[in-house]
């Protein structure tokens, strides 16, 4: 049985904050060089050019790339052999806490929705999904999921009837209606199958894949490619302001499902694509 | 896109008619900031009293919750957020002499139909590029609601921040003539069961 102290757990979360909010993740980066190449609108390509000068100015300065500096969502995956001195949602809580006062984050969260709406002033509580995998490390992995994007997303009950073609559908009109609200290029995070609750939860996990890694089934896989084509067909481009680049990747997670059931789930997330893991 | 205009706060309805969708613009001069929860009780303050927290005649409201400045910042990262969130509220406020708003994405019908009747326009700043568009804000002054931290109203003096005018007085919108012109994809033939 190995030992994890709470207050390493607390460290190393305070340090994955502050890095996500303010280094965007390579691969997206990569993304963005990319589409700026084959971006057709001009003011789209200048667009990618500003994102990613905002990402540079984000990192050499270490200041917020967004000022929405997100929800805070945690997976959390600890291993059964490990066990934890201390509590472990105070620790996450507590480095959510330290990492929005010392690093300079916006304060995002109300203490309910439709009473007060008063802000709780530190970014916590923070949303934490646990689970328990074989071995003895503890994974962490957050994303600072920011309002607009996440305003935009849906999840809908098709019939098994739709099949595929209904999946689609629904998929291309939620990014359509997103539109420029949601600061596209975006990453799609789609979450196909198990529970009216549990599709978005796959949505929202499909987010921390990389840039065009694919989904391991090559039928999904062909599915992502066919979505990517799709998407980038409808024209909102950079910003909204038209183009060829709305989406630079397409992510598919599927779960089995109830016989009656095809719940369908769409994460939208925006430019700021602030998503990071460690391994404690 | 035609060149890039400079214009100064205050505005006036001249300035406003000179605006066309897709015009790129520098502004300078002070703006306030006000998001979801500041629109709220300016809103319901002013049915109660009849006075704004700020005289808005001629003004621009810019929406914008920043981060706290670090040592050495005047202001944290301050990007635009979703301007639609506001429409509930905006077209009181154009009543009232507002000029221009700032914000990201699209407006409703009711906010383009004020533009037309009092003479104002809604500029779109570039989403996310909080930190870029940071550097343009060169001083911050707490106007009202100190208690709503990042959604309290602040006066902010711009140089030259950048932004795009989407909707005019015409009626016409950016995001609608470009995205139109980009598409390649027939969205009336998506069944609409589903949104």
């Amino acid at each position: 049985m190995r030992v994890v102290k709470a207050d390493e757990i607390k460290e190393a979360v305070k340090k994955l904050v502050m890095d996500t909010e303010y280094f965007i993740p390579e691969d997206f980066i990569e993304a963005i060089k990319k589409a700026e190449k084959t971006e057709e609108s001009p003011i789209g390509k200048e667009i990618l050019n500003t994102i990613l000068k905002n990402a540079e100015v984000a990192a050499q300065e270490q200041v917020a790339y967004c000022q929405d500096t997100g929800y805070p969502v945690f997976f959390v995956e600890i291993g059964q052999d490990v066990h934890i001195e201390g509590n472990i949602k105070d620790a996450i809580n507590e480095g959510v806490r330290e990492a929005t006062k010392e690093g300079y984050l916006r304060a995002s969260l109300a203490y309910d929705p439709i009473i007060e709406r008063k802000n709780t002033g530190d970014n916590t509580p923070a949303l934490i999904y646990f689970d328990i995998v074989p071995g003895n490390k503890i994974k962490i992995m957050f994303a600072a999921k920011g309002g607009g994007s996440e305003n935009t997303s849906r999840q809908m009950m098709l019939k098994p009837a739709d099949g595929w073609e209904g999946v689609k559908n629904f998929i291309i009109k939620t990014v359509a209606n997103a539109g420029p609200n949601a600061c596209p290029p975006f990453t799609v995070g789609v979450g196909i199958g198990g529970t009216f609750d549990y599709s978005a939860v796959l949505a929202k996990k499909s987010l921390f894949r990389h840039i065009g890694e694919r989904h391991p089934d090559p039928r999904i896989a062909k599915l992502e490619e066919e979505l990517i084509e799709e998407i980038n067909k409808l024209g909102v481009g950079p910003l909204g302001f038209g183009g060829s680049t709305t989406a630079v990747d397409v992510k598919i997670e599927i779960a089995p499902v109830h016989i009656a059931s095809l719940p369908v789930a769409v994460n939208i997330q925006c430019h700021a694509a602030r998503h990071r893991e460690i391994e404690i | 896109m035609s060149d890039v205009k400079r214009i100064t706060t205050p505005l006036t309805d001249e300035m406003i008619e000179t605006l066309k969708a897709g015009d790129r613009v520098l502004i300078s001069g002070y703006v306030y900031t006000a998001r979801d929860a500041a629109h709220k009780r300016m809103l319901e303050e002013y049915e109660k009293t009849g006075k704004l927290p700020f005289d808005i005649k001629g003004q621009v409201i810019y929406y914008v919750g920043p981060t706290p400045p670090k040592p050495g910042q005047v202001i944290g990262s301050a990007g635009p957020t979703t301007a639609s969130r506001m429409d509930k509220y905006t077209p009181k406020l154009h009543e009232l002499g507002l000029k221009a708003t700032i914000g990201k994405g699209w407006r409703s019908e009711p906010v383009k139909e004020a533009l037309k009747k009092y003479k104002a326009v809604y500029f779109a700043a570039y989403g996310g590029t909080a930190a870029l568009l940071s550097k343009h804000i060169k001083s911050v002054e707490m106007i009202a609601y100190e208690d709503l931290g990042p959604e309290a109203i602040r006066k902010l003096y711009f140089e030259d921040f950048p932004v795009i005018v989407a909707n005019d007085i015409y009626g016409n919108d950016v995001f609608q003539q470009l995205e139109e012109k980009y598409r390649k994809i027939d969205l009336s033939k998506l069944p609409t069961y589903c949104i």
